[in-house]
């Protein structure tokens, strides 16, 4: 009897699911991008603030879908704030999957990492040449996507 | 009429004929498998019969001048005239054998659509349709500069078959419809749809994945141009499927895959045609799986039409009402009666994906998503749904087990 996946919808879960952490959006983002994961239909928009020091002073987001993929976007949001872009060029997928503290199987890790494959995309877009290949550019919602 | 019944099996009888309905799940849970319209499990029989080629008989089709080859070409076009027979086409030479019924249908799109297809025709799909039977479509029509249009559905998920009167005219050169939704698990009225090809002179293909392993087939009955369907969704092996085409259409058609067995002639610069049904099976075919689908067929027809039915229309009944009950769920499509062994639901603040990962730690299998039916949901205003679907082989108790694991996933996401 697998008792980890029985802790898969614990306390830390859904309790950033129910009452998340900056869920809402920035009147002038230094960067914004959506993406959607065509497996659930999961939605998420993370939304950064960056200093001219290059640290992320704020970290919202907005969202649809599942418990895991909402209440991972807020966890991510929590983490990143205060964090320099630089520090956050090092913060890699399995770094994220720990911040959930859940063990997911494979079809949900792409719900758990929603959130964090929009933050490396604009993180790799604030330093192209440093990162460039570390992380695939995800698509946008808006634009036409090949259907699964 | 006042006769009761009485099937020569029942769902606990046949349950032993699959072995995997047997094991034990990782978790220690016993499999309640829910997932039907995704995929079929598997009778001993057919697994019998694809071991039984690989131990006994393999070799490659249609070739070797030698005993095995002899063999497997006899088993395979034995299995072909099994699928003939259990779909009533008139010749085995109708029967291609495919990868599935995408294959199928992109065969036909692309072996008939741009051979026939003209600037301005119209092809005809329903808002129901599974994206194989979509876009394949939508690839031929914009590369044809034809049009492809909907036969919408109404509120309670069945087709609006009286808008299909003011859709076909001239333009309408295919109708392309399933006879079962994967969603809404609404059975079509094909006859009234084939009565309208024909009466605008449309070919008619029917997306046959989800009725073929729950009502009976017949392709002269009402008369269809052509039928595609996946082995896997029948009891049979993964990675075969068949395309019935009529034998005329099928003549008429360019080849859609080219190489190896579908030639009749290859010169440096062109070749020439192999008869049917080789012109549409380029390459080796899956010949294990293609063996093991007849075993499937076999399988299916011992079991009778009408007791499947009665069977399925009971599960369906008993999952409609237990669903019912339990609070915020929604089920999509007709009522119980008008469909098939599928039910697709949503539960308010209750994500199907959630609902999904939360049964399954019960054992219970089900599917949550798209369904491959993006345009469906996007008419439904819904993202996404969790559907459970029902076989042969489910209990009574697999739907009892079913409703306990929402009301755990409930209680879970603090919604009980």
């Amino acid at each position: 009897m697998s008792t980890q996946l029985d802790d898969l919808y614990n306390d830390h879960i859904l309790d950033h699911f129910e009452c998340p952490y900056h869920k809402g959006a920035i009147d002038h983002p230094s960067c914004s991008k959506s993406g959607k994961n065509p497996l659930c239909g999961d939605v998420v928009t993370l939304q950064l603030q960056i200093n001219p020091a290059g640290k992320v002073e704020n970290a919202y987001f907005e969202g649809k879908g599942c418990a895991i993929s909402q209440a991972a976007a807020s966890i991510l949001c929590e983490h990143v704030e205060g964090k320099s872009v630089d520090e956050l060029e090092h913060f890699q997928a399995h770094d994220m999957l720990d911040l959930l503290k859940v063990p997911l199987t494979a079809s949900r890790q792409k719900c758990g990492l929603l959130g964090f494959r929009l933050l490396k995309t604009m993180i790799y877009e604030q330093h192209p040449e440093e990162t460039a290949g570390t992380e695939q550019p995800l698509r946008s919602v808006h634009e036409p996507h090949e259907s699964p | 009429m006042t006769a009761t019944f009485r099937p020569a099996w029942t769902a606990e009888s046949v349950r032993r004929d699959f072995p995997i309905l047997g094991k034990t799940l990782p978790n220690g849970r016993p499999l309640v498998y829910l997932d039907n319209a995704a995929t079929s499990q598997k009778p001993q029989a057919v697994i019998d019969a694809v071991r039984d080629c690989y131990e006994s008989y393999y070799s490659n089709v249609h070739r070797g001048v030698h005993q095995l080859g002899d063999r497997v070409t006899e088993e395979l076009e034995a299995s072909r005239v099994k699928i003939q027979k259990f779909i009533s086409a008139n010749e085995p030479e109708e029967i291609i054998f495919t990868s599935g019924t995408t294959m199928g249908i992109n065969l036909v799109a692309n072996g008939w659509g741009r051979k026939f297809l003209r600037e301005g025709d119209e092809v005809l799909v329903t808002e129901m349709e599974h994206h194989a039977n979509l876009v394949p479509w939508q690839q031929i029509v914009r590369e044809k500069n034809a049009r492809l249009r909907y036969i919408p559905i109404t509120a309670e998920g069945r087709l609006n078959l009286d808008e299909l009167i003011s859709l076909i005219g001239p333009r309408t050169k295919m109708i392309a419809v399933t006879a079962m939704s994967n969603v809404l698990g609404t059975i079509n009225d094909v006859d009234r749809i084939a009565e309208a090809a024909a009466s605008c002179g449309a070919r008619l293909l029917v997306d046959a994945a989800q009725s073929i392993a729950h009502l009976p087939t017949n392709v002269l009955s009402p008369r269809v141009d052509f039928l595609a369907f996946s082995g896997h969704k029948v009891y049979g092996p993964s990675g075969i499927g068949v395309l019935y085409g009529r034998r005329d259409l099928l003549e008429s058609m360019d080849p859609f895959l080219c190489g190896g067995n579908m030639i009749s002639e290859v010169n440096r610069n062109y070749s020439t045609w192999g008869d049917l049904p080789s012109k549409f099976e380029a390459g080796t075919l899956p010949i294990a799986p293609a063996i093991g689908l007849g075993a499937a067929i076999d399988y299916v027809q011992q079991l009778g039409w009408q007791p499947i039915h009665e069977w399925e229309a009971a599960l369906t009944r008993r999952a409609w009402g237990v669903l019912k009950e339990i609070p915020g769920l929604h089920i999509v499509g007709p009522s119980a009666d008008e469909r098939g062994s599928i039910i697709s639901f949503t539960i308010d603040r209750l994500h199907p994906h959630d609902l999904a990962t939360l049964v399954d730690q019960k054992g219970v299998a089900i599917r949550a998503g798209h369904h491959c039916t993006m345009p469906l949901h996007e008419v439904l205003q819904l993202v996404a749904t969790a559907r459970a679907s029902f076989s042969i082989y489910n209990t009574l108790e697999d739907i009892d087990v079913l409703a306990e694991a929402i009301h755990h996933a409930r209680r879970v996401m603090r919604l009980a």
